[in-house]
């Protein structure tokens, strides 16, 4: 079905039950508990998870497939909000043609920084991304904000005001981004007992939008041109000489995945109709490599995990303070309580992004396969132990 | 006239003459060895041959039209294909997808955008991919990681992958070198083989004496990047030139 063997028909419809369902999975424990602040079923964080995802989803296409590591992903997710918000400021705050338009200039954006740095490979390229990506960031944030043509408007951010064009804008309609009519920031509650869920109309386009995304990359990832990338990145040479040029495949994939940024980037503005340079900055093109390798580079699943994952634990950890931990620890005795909050102090808060690099750090040394590599083990071990019950005497060695 | 003909080919790296004047002709459909002691410029006149280097001056002409200037893949689509020293092949796929790759290549060129297509249904690439790794008695193997094979196994599919691409030159950079004996003789039934079975001519580098005179129907003998002789075995053998420059140094097998 879809064009899709089975064991990839499971994956996407596991991903699709995940995703649509988020706002009951995500949200497990009630709203007025302790452990409420656990909950991620808000829709402000759920459209994160997506939008990363699609950033980190495109983002594998490249790195995953040839093994070219741009660190300069985040300018194509930069100009892709960019775009949008010029054309919520024209024409009207309707998302599709944003959408679309973040995707083509995305996409144009790329071909042109693809192009030149594709000269190079391996750590050139990678240094070659980001210096474009630099000269992007320095652009958007004061070159081209001058009186005389302001394209980004500096360090305030591209936002619609009430004197912009806007010439289908409708007398009636509110000031925020809708499809057809359905806002984005529309929100139906749900209270079932104790426990509160939250169905936003803007998460719920990013979910679509991002199963459409998944199903395109796994189809990427079945197809001849896949398994190109795949040459390209276990041997190059060979690839030249059985009469394949690697180049137009790496620029191919280079596009693919800078529009796959670029619609990232235009549901970010979507969601907030708000595009700042600091979107475009390094730490955001480091921020999805972390993504893609905490997840597990070059599988299908991987990116999606990974960004879930970041996006959570920076969300959790930097809402924790200390006098939540001062409200755990209470059971301890005084002088014991304030010494254990002191320890996990430097860990939460501000200091979230000491947590995520322990994290990331013993992902990548004890799971050099990332998350993905994690659930085959336990999914290896559990069979395992579902035969050792059955027969004890046939026990096979563990790869 | 040959189907390569090379023709005052000359090369230099800094004060280091590689090639000089080097006059070769290829005829077609026969095997063809290029032999000589190390460091007389096998390995250089292949790279020329091939694109990864260009000649300081001179042509190399294959089947009328010349090949300088052309990069490796363009070389390849004008039918050459090269078979290393050691085995190139993608070793992180599998033995199936190192044999479809050709088929694909020599089917749509250079490159082709076909992203959303299932590689499995392409019928026409399969086959010929099966077909072709049942001719190198490899078809078992088929799900095979290309890494975990044994060396003997992946030059067996290296030259399956050139042969994939139906090219009129094949080229072969000592294809034995660093093989057991066994090894060693079946990849000379393969090759001779080939030769008899297909429409093809043969160029091979070797150190190996066995391999040369079991295979070759015509030597070039090369020392100091330039060519001494061009003969047949059973000449080469006992030409006095050959066994100064180069037999006399080298046991014979």
């Amino acid at each position: 079905m879809l064009g899709l063997n089975k064991n990839d028909l499971t994956l996407l419809a596991i991903v699709a039950v995940l995703t649509l369902f988020a706002p009951f999975i995500l949200n497990p424990f009630p709203a007025d508990s302790a452990m409420a602040q656990f909950n991620a079923g808000y829709p402000d964080l759920m459209q994160r998870f997506i939008i990363f995802g699609i950033f980190a989803i495109g983002f594998n296409i490249l790195f995953g497939l040839t093994g070219y590591l741009s660190f300069g992903h985040a300018a194509f997710l930069g100009v892709g909000s960019y775009a949008s918000v010029w054309m919520f400021k024209l024409l009207s705050y309707n998302v599709v043609p944003a959408i679309l338009l973040a995707v083509i200039v995305a996409g144009l954006f790329s071909v042109l920084i693809g192009y030149v740095s594709l000269r190079r490979s391996g750590i050139y390229f990678s240094i070659l991304t980001l210096a474009f990506a630099q000269m992007s960031f320095a652009l958007a944030y004061s070159v081209l904000s001058n009186p005389r043509f302001n394209l980004t408007n500096g360090e305030t951010g591209l936002q619609v005001y009430k004197n912009d064009p806007q010439i289908f804008h409708g007398e009636n309609m509110q000031d925020f981004p809708h499809f057809f009519g359905i806002y984005m920031n529309s929100t139906h509650t749900m209270n079932v007992g104790a426990w509160s869920f939250d169905f936003n109309a803007g998460y719920y386009l990013c979910a679509i939008v991002m199963i459409l995304a998944f199903y395109l990359s796994i189809r990427i990832f079945r197809s001849p041109f896949g398994m190109m990338l795949r040459a390209i990145k276990s041997n190059q040479t060979r690839m030249s000489y059985t009469g394949l040029n690697p180049r137009p495949h790496t620029l191919a994939a280079f596009v693919i995945s800078g529009m796959y940024a670029g619609l990232a980037g235009g549901l970010m503005a979507a969601m907030d109709p708000l595009a700042g340079a600091e979107r475009m900055q390094w730490t955001a093109s480091g921020e999805v490599v972390l993504m893609t390798i905490l997840g597990g580079t070059g599988t299908l699943i991987g990116p999606v995990l990974g960004a879930g994952f970041i996006k959570y634990f920076e969300n959790i950890f930097s809402k924790i303070n200390d006098t939540i931990l001062h409200q755990w620890f209470a059971f301890l005795p005084d002088g014991i309580e304030d010494f254990v909050v002191f320890i996990i102090h430097p860990f939460i808060g501000k200091g979230w992004h000491l947590t995520l690099g322990i994290l990331f750090m013993l992902v990548v040394v004890f799971l050099p396969g990332g998350l993905v590599e994690g659930g085959q083990r336990i999914g290896k071990w559990i069979k395992s132990r579902g035969k050792s019950d059955d027969s004890t005497a046939s026990t096979e060695p563990a790869e | 006239m040959g189907i390569l003909e090379v023709k005052d080919v000359n090369k230099r790296f800094g004060g280091l003459q590689a090639l000089g004047d080097v006059n070769l002709s290829v005829a077609e459909n026969s095997v063809h060895a290029i032999i000589g002691p190390n460091g007389a410029g096998k390995s250089t006149l292949l790279n020329c041959l091939v694109g990864k280097l260009i000649p300081d001056t001179g042509s190399v002409m294959f089947d009328g039209q010349s090949v300088l200037g052309r990069s490796p893949h363009e070389i390849n689509q004008m039918g050459i294909s090269r078979v290393f020293q050691t085995p190139e092949i993608f070793g992180d796929l599998s033995v199936m997808e190192n044999m479809m790759i050709p088929c694909f290549a020599s089917r749509d060129g250079s490159f082709r955008l076909h992203a959303v297509e299932n590689m499995m249904n392409e019928k026409d690439i399969v086959e010929k991919a099966e077909a072709m790794l049942e001719d190198m008695n490899m078809i078992d193997k088929r799900h095979m990681h290309a890494n975990s094979m044994s060396r003997g196994d992946k030059r067996r599919m290296e030259i399956g992958m050139c042969l994939a691409q139906e090219p009129r030159l094949l080229l072969l950079d000592e294809p034995t070198a660093g093989m057991a004996r066994a090894d060693t003789n079946n990849t000379i039934d393969l090759l001779k083989q080939i030769s008899d079975e297909r429409d093809i001519t043969i160029a091979i580098i070797e150190h190996d004496m066995h391999v040369v005179f079991s295979l070759a129907q015509r030597i070039t003998v090369l020392a100091q990047g330039t060519p001494l002789v061009e003969d047949t075995p059973e000449n080469i053998k006992g030409h006095p030139k050959v066994r100064e420059a180069y037999l006399g140094e080298t046991q014979v097998a």
